[in-house]
């Protein structure tokens, strides 16, 4: 038992940082450019089909990632100029009804290039091994790999937030855009490189998703929920807020869909369990993000916004 | 002169189908959203069977009107509506999903109009529910566990895990392998519909330390989840048994990962009769795909109303057409079927194991027959008698 609860945690922080790499996009892009973003789940499609495509023309796993990358980059540059640009003045209704018609717009698209049956990427052979995380439990070497990658991400989206230049004018737009393009800051400049990053950390998890499940069109809108949530709980516009939040909805989420129905079954008649575990454990996310706004009602770090 | 002609030409086209006959098969289907693979899948086959009869159901001039359910129940309900009443086809078919089948059950049977599943056998229509006008040329849909349950308990299988996605599709199957497998039961898990990452059940999975695993995963989820126990290493040390998880739907997806996974099915390509043998050879060379069981049942499907029209004489008797169609013993992929008296054919269930073929393409083999001529549980409930 003891054992089963480290192995569902690894699960629970995978889980977590990869809500993480979703979340971090969309919450600049509310937090800083105070848009609803809706698409965000696409750009997490558009990711995973990118890599997926390259990976197979080039043979090589690494080599696809690294051209996916600044393509994803490429596809939000050009969503934002083309789309977004429009809807910085107009109010969130405009948005999201914009952002929804590109959700539909990018799975028809991806539906006419790709098909509509799912892609399947495999995975190199030298990460599709295991570890011994502890004596006796062996743990997929690549979801190792994901907790990894999503730890070095959420540290360098860090740091250049809070060390470099780019980061200041992030900040600065951040609590007053007014007064930053007073002084000079290109505001536009800065919501264009500000979304392309944000797009390929989204497209990044796409591209980490891939080899474990399906590649297929509408893929991100079940995460774009969670990230939502992860957001909302983290405090709109704070990347530490949405790190915290996406690492406590991970653990809450997998350790409550494997825990609760045990617990349940021991408590109640088995058929009960059955029925009322998974249902529960699948709430159990919304009954955490409606506790914590009652004690905090702008989230877990509220990013001070002007 | 050629001024009268002209009208005159026009209003006798205008009356022809009032004198000669013509067949009107109404074929919905899910052609669009993530399930729109399987549509096409059967809408290929059903166009295949369509250019094997020459086009003439019975010999006789057809017309076949195409629709979308979307994998929804009002809009198949209304489409049903449609074909029923405007168009005043003579079978309405296609549907997949049970749920769906069953919203349009009672409207299209009570119309007088033929409506025959090839795919859903939900258990409402097979029992007290049973209709004359009803016809299935798939299963029920407790048979596929139930052999699977079997083949367990034949074969001394202990202590197996199950798994389903958490709504009544899942539970039926899960009862289903139930009511066939006495063993013990190392664990029993509901997932949520639509789940993509099966990690944390996996790992559980594999706490439990269970002799066999059995998933009812269908689509999307089926793809994640082998991958995913493939992954964990679990595929070779726990062997996973499947009903509707591994099919020509989702080996181009899986390929080397579902090699050895084993599952029930009352059809494989591999079944070796002259019909199904032209049906995956011409299926093969006109789509350029392995066909799935879901393409066999609507290649099926044209076959029999065209041999059933054949048998009557004609479609102008429902009763004599009804008579034929009871018969049986139509060109079916999977032999010679009969019908129970509730109008589902008995017919054999069959152990498949996902193999990598000599040619590199991924397709089943029946490696064993689990039910002879089986039946399913409910015909008794149907009061129909003939």
């Amino acid at each position: 038992m003891g054992l089963l609860l480290i192995e569902q945690a690894f699960n629970g922080l995978q889980f977590g940082v990869m809500l993480f790499l979703i979340a971090a996009g969309l919450t600049l892009v509310f937090g800083i450019m105070d848009l609803v973003n809706l698409s965000h789940g696409s750009l997490v499609m558009v990711g995973a089909y990118l890599a997926t495509t390259l990976i197979e023309w080039t043979g090589s796993f690494i080599l696809g990632i690294l051209l996916a990358l600044p393509s994803t980059f490429l596809v939000g540059v050009a969503v934002e100029i083309v789309v977004l640009r429009t809807l910085y003045e107009r109010d969130h209704l405009d948005q999201v009804l914009a952002t929804f018609g590109l959700i539909l717009f990018f799975n028809e698209l991806i539906r006419i290039v790709w098909g509509p049956a799912s892609l399947y990427s495999g995975l190199p052979e030298s990460i599709s091994g295991h570890v011994e995380i502890l004596p006796g439990v062996p743990y997929p070497a690549f979801r190792l790999l994901i907790i990894l990658v999503g730890l070095l991400v959420a540290l360098l989206i860090y740091f250049i937030v809070a060390r470099t230049k780019l980061g200041m004018l992030i900040r600065a737009g951040a609590s007053n855009r007014e007064m930053a393009g007073a002084l000079g800051v290109n505001i536009r400049m800065l919501f264009t490189l500000v979304f392309g990053l944000g797009a390929s950390f989204a497209g990044l998890a796409g591209m980490m998703l891939g080899p474990l499940t399906s590649v297929e069109p509408g893929m991100g809108e079940p995460l774009l929920i969670l990230a939502f949530v992860v957001i909302i709980i983290g405090g709109i516009g704070s990347i530490r807020g949405a790190f915290i939040a996406a690492v406590i909805v991970g653990l809450v989420d997998t350790l409550g869909r494997v825990f609760l129905p045990m617990l349940l079954r021991s408590l109640v008649a088995e058929s009960t369990a059955d029925t009322v575990g998974p249902a529960l454990a699948s709430m159990l996310i919304y009954i955490l993000m409606a506790g914590i706004l009652v004690f905090r009602p702008r989230g877990l770090f509220p990013a001070r916004t002007g | 002169m050629k001024k009268i002609i002209a009208p005159i030409l026009a209003l006798s086209m205008l009356a022809s189908p009032l004198y000669a006959e013509k067949v009107k098969v109404g074929f919905m289907t899910t052609l669009s959203g993530p399930a729109g693979i399987i549509g096409k899948q059967m809408k290929d086959a059903f166009q295949l069977g369509l250019d094997h009869i020459g086009n003439a159901f019975g010999g006789m001039e057809s017309s076949v009107i195409y629709g979308d359910d979307q994998r929804k129940p009002d809009v198949a309900k209304q489409l049903a509506d449609k074909m029923v009443k405007k168009h005043q086809v003579h079978f309405v078919t296609g549907i997949i999903w049970s749920n769906l089948l069953v919203a349009v059950h009672g409207p299209v049977t009570r119309s007088n109009t033929f409506l025959i599943s090839s795919n859903a056998g939900p258990s409402t229509v097979a029992g007290r529910r049973c209709s004359n006008n009803f016809f299935s040329v798939s299963w029920q849909n407790d048979q596929t566990p139930e052999a699977m349950g079997k083949y367990l308990q034949d074969n001394g299988i202990k202590n197996v895990y199950l798994m389903a996605p958490n709504y009544q599709a899942g539970k039926d199957m899960l009862a289903g392998v139930e009511r066939y497998y006495q063993g013990s039961v190392s664990g029993k898990v509901f997932t949520k519909l639509g789940q993509k990452d099966f990690q944390a059940e996996i790992s559980t999975l594999r706490a439990s330390n269970p002799g066999a695993v059995f998933v009812f995963q269908p689509g999307g989820m089926g793809i994640n989840f082998v991958k995913q126990y493939k992954q964990a290493g679990l595929m070779g040390s726990v062997p996973l048994y499947t009903a509707f998880t591994v099919d020509a739907v989702s080996l181009p997806a899986l390929k080397d990962s579902a090699v050895g996974v084993l599952g029930t099915q009352t059809w494989s390509p591999d079944l070796d009769n002259p019909v199904n043998k032209r049906f995956v050879r011409d299926f093969r060379k006109k789509y350029g795909y392995i066909p799935s069981f879901y393409a066999a049942q609507s290649y099926d499907l044209v076959r029999f109303i065209d041999h059933s029209i054949r048998v009557a004489g004609g479609i102008s008797d429902r009763d004599a057409l009804r008579d034929a169609m009871r018969l049986g013993g139509y060109p079916s992929t999977r032999g010679n079927l009969k019908f129970n008296n509730n109008h589902f054919p008995i017919q054999n269930f069959y152990l498949r194991e996902a193999v990598k073929d000599s040619d590199g393409s991924y397709t089943t083999k029946i490696i064993d027959t689990v039910f002879t001529d089986y039946g399913d549980n409910y015909a008794k409930d149907c009061g129909m008698k003939w």
